[in-house]
């Protein structure tokens, strides 16, 4: 034994790979403490029947079975994929058209684009709070412009109706995620060199042609990745809802992200709520899946540059 | 086909005058090429024309149509851009074939007139690549190619050759001008290369700062240049140029400023040029050997194999000389030299004026 020690020690030096792996312990300390720790007891506790106060023990599948059953469960998958889809695609188109007019050649071009990026640098906790007067019953600035034009007579009970108040949280998220998409798209733009522009626009190609056949293709790598993020950001919300709606009215707006946290803290049932969060990952697996295709280098992007 | 009419055109960027006022006729059908110095302003020009950079002042007609307000689109003109600009997301197909896909023309179309542009630039090979797996020059030639599938009113080439080797330049100088015999496309075609100029131009227009210095056939370029700066810009090796002035008591000997050596004329300086300080010209083939010649020091001998260089000094100036026939002379060897008086060149010194 103890003549094998520093030999290891010294073999462990030696190898190629030795001092490198010294230098990525700290990450991977940190990965295994922070990421894999929690989701590792996450995972575990989704088995168990925890509560707050009280140690579980392993029940099997029982959570799952309990959930298939359970069907406020199965609408907070149906309100998690309406919130993902319609959100992330009218994030990226908004995005996608504020990024092709930022490009251009405006006045004030600099000011425009720090503009865009407010809501995304306001704490969501803080826009959440002014959507939430926003939409407020009867205080709401919405109705109140709207009443003032003799659109509405009555006020609009925006969080209080189960299609108002999804429309409402899904406005609220989209408000607030295109400045990522729209920066992103737009940095995007800007790796395309003009010449291919002026090269179409001697082709014969109308503005529309150009987009179509120029902008969209050379853009759809930033796309991919940019929609990735945002979907994997959008599935997950949970700080908006959870200040706007709290998952209400009547679980119409309840996300699986919400109804996990409700079940799991203030409902105590910390084993049904950690089940309710692995159920996600199929989903968010779905979608890595997805980018992980769509991030390929496509064929045009191989090979070498000059 | 169109004729294409530059009256007066002027560009600034900002405050920065690029192109200062330039008047070019070029008629239809006809090949004209823009030489200058770098930096000139050519390729703003050709981009004037094609619509991409708007026109700050002047008129640009495009067969009697003024199109300074007309987009790029509707000029019906082909660019070949002296970066290429191919589309990195369509294969050599594609890229050939895009305006004609936009025009909306069938595949027996496309394909039909894709196969003999591609066999002309030896791209038959290359169709299904993209231009990232491309060389430098067969991305050149794919520019060309995109350019010549279509038949447009108007041809423009920003140095479209610049990146090919020695003898592919060759062979595509002759296919272009095969290709404009062919097809009698109006062309405004940008180089460096002055052999290129030379040989394939119907009409040169040498640039300087902005500004036509010159128009006209490249042997009249070459023969008549109508100021110092052509004269230096044309030819290579470039005319040999003195200093000096006329001898006061023989209007047809010019005196160096240096050496006061005496030179021919081609005729008797007019009486204008007389006591003014003037520049003498003559290019490098218009030495010959003789009994009674100047006599020269040899300072460089260089033989290219069809004709020799050979660097002498005379009065302490060094002149550039080429001959047909070998000169086995070695440094500092004397020499005698003859110049062929009707070939020389007078210009003002203090304008650049050529003095006929
Ligand atoms: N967008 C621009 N803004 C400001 N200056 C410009 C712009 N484009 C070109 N210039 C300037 O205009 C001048 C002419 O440029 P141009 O590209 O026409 O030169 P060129 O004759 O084609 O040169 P080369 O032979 O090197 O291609 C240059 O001094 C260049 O710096
Ligand atoms: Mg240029």
């Amino acid at each position: 034994m103890k003549a094998n020690a520093p030999s290891l020690v010294a073999s462990f030096g030696q190898a190629r790979n030795g001092p490198g792996l010294l230098f990525m312990l700290p990450a991977a300390a940190f990965l295994l403490c922070f990421l894999a720790y929690p989701l590792g007891v996450g995972t575990w506790l989704g088995f168990t029947d925890t509560r707050i106060g009280r140690a579980g023990v392993f029940i099997g599948l029982e959570n799952y079975q309990s959930l298939w059953n359970d069907s406020v469960f199965w609408l907070s998958v149906f309100n998690t994929i309406l919130y993902t889809v319609a959100a992330s695609a009218l994030k990226f188109a908004l995005g996608l058209w504020l990024a092709l007019i930022l490009n251009e050649n405006l006045p004030l071009k600099s000011f425009f684009r720090a503009i865009v990026l407010l809501p995304w640098v306001v704490p969501t906790v803080l826009s959440a709070i002014a959507f939430w007067w926003i939409y407020d019953s009867q205080f709401s600035v919405i109705s109140w412009v709207l009443m003032r034009l003799g659109l509405i007579d009555a006020p609009i009970n925006f969080l209080g109706d189960a299609t108002n108040a999804r429309a409402s949280v899904i406005a609220a998220n989209v408000w607030r995620g295109i400045p990522f998409v729209a920066i992103s798209l737009l940095a995007g733009l800007q790796t395309i060199p003009p010449s291919l522009q002026e090269a179409a626009s001697l082709d014969g190609a109308t503005s529309w042609q150009r987009f179509r056949h120029v902008t969209l293709p050379m853009l759809s790598p930033i796309i991919a990745v940019v929609m990735t993020f945002s979907v994997l950001f959008t599935f997950t919300d949970f700080q908006l809802i959870y200040v706007l709606t709290k998952g209400g009215p009547v679980n119409a707006t309840h996300l699986m992200a919400t109804l996990s946290f409700q079940r799991g803290i203030p409902g105590g049932q910390l084993g049904e709520g950690a089940a309710i969060a692995v159920a996600m990952t199929p989903f968010l697996l779905a979608a890595i899946l997805f980018s992980f295709f769509g991030l390929q280098r496509r064929r045009w992007q191989q090979g070498g540059a000059d | 086909m169109a004729s294409v009419d530059i009256v007066d055109v002027r560009k600034s960027f900002g405050a920065v005058g690029i192109i200062k006022g330039v008047d070019v006729e070029i008629g239809d059908g006809e090949f004209v090429i823009l030489v200058g110095p770098s930096g000139c302003g050519k390729s703003t020009l050709l981009r004037m024309i094609a619509g991409l950079e708007n026109i700050t002042s002047g008129e640009i007609r495009i067969g009697e149509r003024v199109v300074n307000h007309l987009p790029p689109k509707d000029r019906d003109i082909a660019m070949v851009f002296q970066n290429y600009a191919l589309y990195p997301h369509m294969t050599v197909a594609d890229n050939m074939a895009f305006s004609l896909k936009l025009r909306g023309a069938g595949r027996d179309e496309i394909a039909g007139k894709l196969k003999p542009a591609a066999e002309i630039l030896g791209l038959t090979h290359l169709l299904d690549r993209y231009p990232r797996q491309l060389s430098g020059g067969q991305r050149q030639r794919v520019a060309m190619g995109r350019a010549i599938v279509r038949d447009p009113q108007v041809f423009l080439f920003d140095e479209p050759l610049s990146n090919l080797d020695a003898k592919l330049r060759v062979s595509m100088r002759t296919e272009i001008k095969e290709l404009h015999q062919r097809l009698k496309t109006t062309t405004v075609y940008v180089t460096h290369d002055q052999i290129e100029a030379m040989t394939m131009a119907d009409k040169i227009v040498v640039m300087h700062d902005g500004m036509v210095e010159q128009i006209g056939a490249p042997l009249d370029l070459y023969d008549r240049p109508a100021n110092v700066f052509v004269a230096g810009f044309i030819g290579s090796p470039a005319m040999n140029m003195l200093k000096g002035r006329i001898n006061p008591s023989d209007a047809m000997r010019f005196v160096t400023e240096k050496g006061g050596v005496e030179l021919p004329l081609a005729a008797p300086a007019p009486d204008s040029a007389r006591d003014r300080d003037l520049i003498y010209g003559v290019r490098p083939e218009h030495f010959h050997q003789s009994a009674h010649g100047l006599p020269a020091r040899v300072v460089v001998v260089e033989p290219t194999g069809s004709e020799t260089q050979v660097v002498i000094e005379v009065g302490g100036e060094e002149l550039v000389c080429v001959f047909r026939e070998r000169i086995f002379a070695r440094p500092g060897d004397g020499m005698s030299l003859e110049i062929v008086a009707a070939a020389t060149h007078l210009f003002d010194a203090a304008t650049g004026a050529r003095l006929s």
